[in-house]
């Protein structure tokens, strides 16, 4: 058997990527997340996200890949808030996968779950099988007003009325980092590049990587004790590990 | 004419010519009021559903009112409500041709008709429904240069193939039955009708073979389309029952969606019935006694229906799941709390008044009952959506959902487009089985004779 024919037999079955290719990850740190949104606007810029407005905001139409959910516990005056940044999971079960009619959205190589803009008729099923929640649907067409076309990113596309998009995990980033490496005849390194919203947080609370590599920082904190899936009763096992907010962290606060 | 019909209703057996005479003249001859109605009809449905839709696909689907968490919204509702409702037509029909029922045979050309166009409008709700209808055609499995295929794990290909399927067995069902029939017409008319009639009559010429082949043909394709009807609103229900949204993921639904349906269909035909019977004068062919017996059913149907509901609910409480809990809690009280207790007011509670026979045989109150039932039904398809949704796993995401202006005038607009269909329907294919009805005659009229001393 060749090696593609392994490969091509390999990627038919579940957990493929733990062999081949890599398996990206997220870590969402909550100890140090202070909720002050840094991701939710260089996401906003790095994928081209319409900005929908007020109105659309309230009739919650609003466009962000990844946003912080707010929580309150308690009551007034002993009140505390948490915040969730919640974004696509990617999960290995997506229920939002088997769902499409005409596979949209699919799980690739590298275990992240992909949207195909081009393919999607906007059935709007796999936001409704979603738990978390990510999928934003194109209401309308979207425009950006004189300076603003400027500043979109070439690398991603803008997305029609009518079609779902979520988070990708800066699919355009790993796809040049892969490229490069390639030519270089090696596997992407940690430090190659980071996703947009990794790489713009101020306290260092989200970390991008290959949990292929055990030496990488999100196999590392993967198995620190506080780390949890969000809905893990949903079984949907998702990409992105939260580390949940340590006993120290809530004293202190 | 004779319409010594009109002014003796009910009990005089029409003779065999009468029969003839009696459905061919519905072909025939057009009164003002069908032209008045058929021309509201087409109007509403082009102000009503061409109009708003043409708006929502030049500005995007955004004028609807859905949001992110009910990002299904009134029609997916319209679009289970309509495929409901084409239940009964052929179901009703093709059950009672293999029990070999004498009544079926005054109504089960309308009963047909009305799954065939309900049918129609649920395949015109999905264009409607997606973002992109434009490329619709990408979930059939058509050979293409790119060698891409659908997802056949998805429901919603379930689904496209469910009712595609039915939609061919039920009209094919349709179409050989009425074969006599057009011959009958083609016999009976002169000009374009004579033409058109020659061709639908595929050269029928009544011999012995050909009847012997059109009973075959006819109870195989009774036999073929009840299993067909029981799965397609399973199918439907499991675009809901496969997610793991609390409130849609339930093992009852298949049954639900089917008791359901059936239910819904049943009250439609016996809407359509009392329209036929009035503005067609077949007070002669369709009798009080076959609403006692439609009624009979709608009881027997509003009774599970009820039943089904309270295991939904029951199965949701005893998990104690906090979601659940919390979906139902939503059901019960919140936004669309109203809707939810006029649903079981009208499915429930009013049906039960069908116990009587006065209610039964009065036909007045048959057709306020079916139209209730069917609003009910109509309800409760929104109900499923605009309730399970709302309340999903993220509380930061609850949201409310309300239809926009849009989506109440596609709504209207749908009924006209049935009405429209069903108009057209009524002047094309004779609406009574001619043949059937003769039958029957002559049937009854051998016991007459055997019973006399
Ligand atoms: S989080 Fe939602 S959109 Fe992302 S893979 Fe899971 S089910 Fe799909």
């Amino acid at each position: 058997m060749t090696l593609l024919q392994e490969k091509w037999r390999a990627y038919r079955t579940p957990g493929y990527y733990t062999k081949y290719d890599y398996a990206w990850r997220l870590v969402v740190d909550l100890d140090s997340c202070t909720g002050c949104g840094a991701c939710v606007v260089a996401c906003q810029a790095e994928n081209n996200l319409p900005i929908v407005g007020e109105r659309a905001f309230q009739e919650k139409r609003d466009m962000k890949w990844l946003r912080i959910e707010r929580y309150w516990e308690g009551e007034y005056p002993d009140i505390k808030m948490r915040f969730l940044p919640m974004m696509c999971q990617h999960c290995d079960q997506a229920p939002c996968e088997t769902v499409c009619p005409v596979a949209a959205t699919y799980h690739n190589q590298d275990g992240l779950n992909v949207q195909v803009y081009n393919r999607c008729v906007g059935t709007r099923s796999c936001a409704a099988y979603c738990p978390y929640e990510v999928r934003y649907f194109n209401w309308f067409s979207a425009s950006w007003e004189a300076p603003l076309e400027q500043q979109l990113n070439p690398e991603v596309s803008i997305r029609e009325k009518g079609v779902m998009e979520k988070c990708t995990f800066c699919v355009q980033r790993i796809r040049q980092a892969k490229d490069e490496a390639k030519d270089e005849g090696r596997r992407v390194q940690e430090d190659d590049f980071t996703t947009a919203c990794a790489q713009s947080c101020p306290s260092k609370a989200l970390h991008f990587g290959d949990a292929n590599d055990p030496q990488s920082a999100v196999s590392q904190l993967a198995k620190n004790p506080r780390a949890y899936h969000v809905l893990s009763e949903l079984n949907t096992e998702p990409s992105v590990t939260y580390l949940a907010r340590g006993k120290a962290m809530e004293s202190a606060s | 004419m004779n319409r010594v019909g009109n002014q003796t209703p009910d009990e005089t057996p029409p003779k065999l010519a009468d029969v003839n005479r009696d459905v061919i003249r519905t072909l025939t001859e057009t009164t003002p009021l069908y032209w008045w109605t058929f021309g509201i009809a087409v109007m509403v449905a082009v102000l009503c559903f061409t109009l708003p839709w043409a708006y929502q696909l030049v500005t995007g689907i955004g004028v609807a009112g859905m949001n992110r968490p009910v990002i299904w919204g009134s029609y997916i509702s319209c679009f289970i409500f309509w495929i409901g409702l084409s239940h009964s037509g052929t179901l009703l029909s093709a059950v009672l041709h293999i029990t070999g029922s004498q009544w079926r045979k005054a109504i089960y050309r309308s009963a047909e008709a009305m799954t065939l166009f309900s049918l129609v409008v649920a395949v015109i709700f999905v264009l409607v429904h997606v973002g992109r209808p434009w490329f619709v055609y990408w979930t059939i499995p058509y050979p293409n240069q790119r060698e891409l295929w659908p997802n056949f794990r998805s429901p919603l290909l379930f689904d496209v193939t469910a009712i595609t399927t039915y939609m061919t067995a039920s009209a094919t069902f349709l179409f050989v039955g009425s074969i006599p029939d057009f011959a009958a017409a083609r016999d009976g008319t002169i000009g374009w009708r004579h033409s058109m009639y020659r061709v639908l009559s595929l050269g029928w010429r009544g011999t012995q073979k050909e009847w012997k082949h059109l009973g075959w043909a006819y109870t195989f394709f009774a036999v073929l389309v009840i299993p067909l009807a029981v799965s397609v609103h399973s199918i439907v229900s499991w675009d809901l029952a496969l997610s793991i949204v609390p409130g849609f993921h339930q093992t009852i639904f298949a049954p639900y969606f089917v008791v359901g349906a059936i239910y819904s269909g049943t009250a439609g035909i016996v809407t359509v019935m009392y329209f036929l019977r009035k503005y067609y004068h077949l007070e002669r062919y369709i009798l009080p006694s076959h609403f006692d017996k439609l009624g009979r059913l709608l009881l027997v149907l509003s009774l599970l229906w009820t039943y089904i509901n309270i295991v939904e609910l029951t199965t949701g409480w005893f998990s104690h799941h906090s979601f659940e809990l919390e979906f139902i809690d939503y059901r019960l009280t919140g936004a669309w709390a109203p809707i939810y207790w006029s649903m079981i007011a009208f499915c429930a509670v009013l049906p039960l008044s069908l116990i009587s026979s006065r209610v039964r045989t009065n036909l007045n109150v048959m057709l306020v009952l079916s139209i209730f039932i069917n609003a009910g039904m109509l309800f409760e398809r929104f109900i499923i959506i605009t309730t399970s949704l709302p309340r999903k796993y993220l509380p930061n995401t609850w949201a409310d959902y309300a239809p926009t202006w849009v989506e109440y005038s596609i709504m209207l607009g749908s009924l006209a487009i049935f009405v429209t269909l069903f108009l057209i329907f009524v002047k094309i294919v004779p609406s009574m089985s001619i043949y059937e009805v003769k039958e029957e005659l002559l049937h009854n009229a051998k016991h007459q004779q055997e019973n006399k001393p």
